[in-house]
């Protein structure tokens, strides 16, 4: 026994290396685990506010762009509204049905932190439980899809970026109708890749490429990007598809969290009917 | 003793404000500064491998929690603050090092320091950009890491020559 603790005091420097190098990867393992609630991460309220301080100076030098960014919007919003306006007098309908208006749910929220350079790129954003943000919703901004809430605080959250290489979107070819999966390759932070679009389906260059809302995540329809390129290697089963993506991800100033109200009545259903396929 | 402490805890608490101030600079999209890593690479030459790791975990985890990547720096940081001393005792010139003296510029000299800091620098940048790529993407982890090195050794070197550095502990 002596000689034991003898053995592990004469190499207690390495001993204590693998000890933390094994802690190290289990943490790297556990957060790569998609949605949970973590203290350790930019949705602390300490870390979040030294990076609002950081961000607010940021925000004052870029100010013009995110204003011109948002009157552009709102004039888009507000002919949007008035289109609708008139088609409900045309159809005489002044009554929307209220579980139509009341499946998605829009959340405006601050970006106070955000990169598009890392492999693993994440947002932070003022709004959290308190604002009633939950894991797992969609966050989108006036160009297009953003990412989706990994873990929350009461007063911030922390979303996957689109710019993450463990993210993954199922969307759709708006014109051919075709699903597939879009994916950021980890270089670019403006070009994501669209795979598993097979060989028979016709892309052309500028193709819209929107969420399918197949996951449950986002709704259908939000638009991510146009087709940039496209490749059909040789004996290849799938097109290999660069999408320019819509939103710029460096200029991201303001964003909206999406609640989707159903999310728990069709996650369980699907659930409940592969449970009775088994 | 306690006098050391307080001045690696000031310093401590500098090199996370710095990193995490300035994280948003990178260069041509690929050049990283983690200035941070000097904090190990700067403790004097006989502090032992244990206070080393244990102070490498402790500001590679702080780091992480402010780029969202927990465990990823902190794992570098371990595994430099373990070569690190093993690194030193190959490079020892000749006649050995000053008892109580510190592996900068200003005592070591500018080639001794970059024999001294560039494999530690390049290792901690290619473990942090493999690592976080899952092992895909190596040849563009390799462009990121040699960026990063120059960025950083860049920052580490023109900082001591602008702060007043100790030459003894």
């Amino acid at each position: 026994m002596e000689r034991l603790f003898n053995f592990l005091y004469t190499y207690r420097a390495f001993f204590t290396f693998l000890l933390l190098e094994f802690f190290c990867s289990w943490l790297i393992i556990q957060n790569n685990q998609y949605q949970s609630t973590k203290y350790f991460n930019t949705s602390n309220s300490v870390v979040a506010s030294i990076n609002s301080t950081e961000e607010s100076i940021r925000e004052y030098f870029s100010l013009r762009d995110i204003n011109a960014v948002l009157s552009k919007e709102n004039s888009l919003l507000r002919n949007k509204l008035e289109e609708r306006n008139q088609w409900l007098y045309l159809l005489k309908l002044n009554q929307t049905d209220s579980v139509l208006s009341k499946r998605f749910e829009y959340v405006n929220a601050k970006v106070v932190n955000n990169s598009t350079r890392y492999y693993k790129n994440f947002i932070t954003i003022d709004r959290g439980t308190d604002a009633g943000i939950q894991p797992g919703m969609a966050v989108i901004s006036s160009a297009g899809a953003v990412g989706k809430v990994k873990s929350v605080s009461e007063h911030y959250a922390v979303v996957i970026s689109l710019l993450n290489i463990d993210e993954l979107v199922s969307s759709v070819i708006k014109r051919t109708g075709h699903f597939g999966t879009v994916q950021w390759e980890g270089t670019n932070s403006s070009i994501a890749s669209l795979k598993y679009i097979p060989r028979h389906v016709k892309p052309t260059v500028g193709d819209s490429v929107i969420t399918s809302g197949y996951n449950a995540i986002f709704p259908p329809g939000i638009f991510i990007g146009r087709i940039k390129e496209f490749k059909l290697r040789e004996e290849a089963p799938f097109y290999d598809i660069k999408v320019e993506l819509a939103q710029d991800f460096g200029k991201l100033a303001f964003v909206e969290v999406i609640k989707y109200q159903q999310k728990k009545e069709r996650d369980s259903l699907e659930r409940s009917t592969i449970d009775d396929t088994k | 003793m306690t006098r050391n402490f307080i001045l690696y805890i000031v310093s401590f608490v500098v090199y996370v404000l710095g990193q995490v101030f300035f994280k948003n600079l990178v260069m041509f999209n690929t050049g990283f500064c983690f200035l941070y890593v000097a904090f190990i690479l700067l403790m004097p030459i006989e502090t032992s491998n244990l206070f080393l790791m244990i102070a490498g975990f402790a500001i590679g985890f702080t780091v992480d929690i402010f780029y969202n990547s927990l465990g990823l720096h902190a794992f570098t940081m371990v595994f430099i603050a373990y070569l690190r001393n093993f690194w030193l005792g190959t490079i020892t010139p000749q006649g050995g090092y000053d008892l109580g003296a510190l592996p900068n510029l200003p005592s070591q000299g500018v080639q001794w320091f970059l024999v001294y800091a560039v494999p530690l620098v390049f290792i901690h940048h290619l473990i942090l950009f493999l690592v976080e790529s899952g092992g895909t993407l190596f040849w563009y982890s390799m462009l990121k890491t040699i960026n990063s090195l120059m960025f950083t050794m860049t920052v580490i070197v023109i900082l001591q020559y602008l702060v007043p550095q100790r030459s003894r502990a």
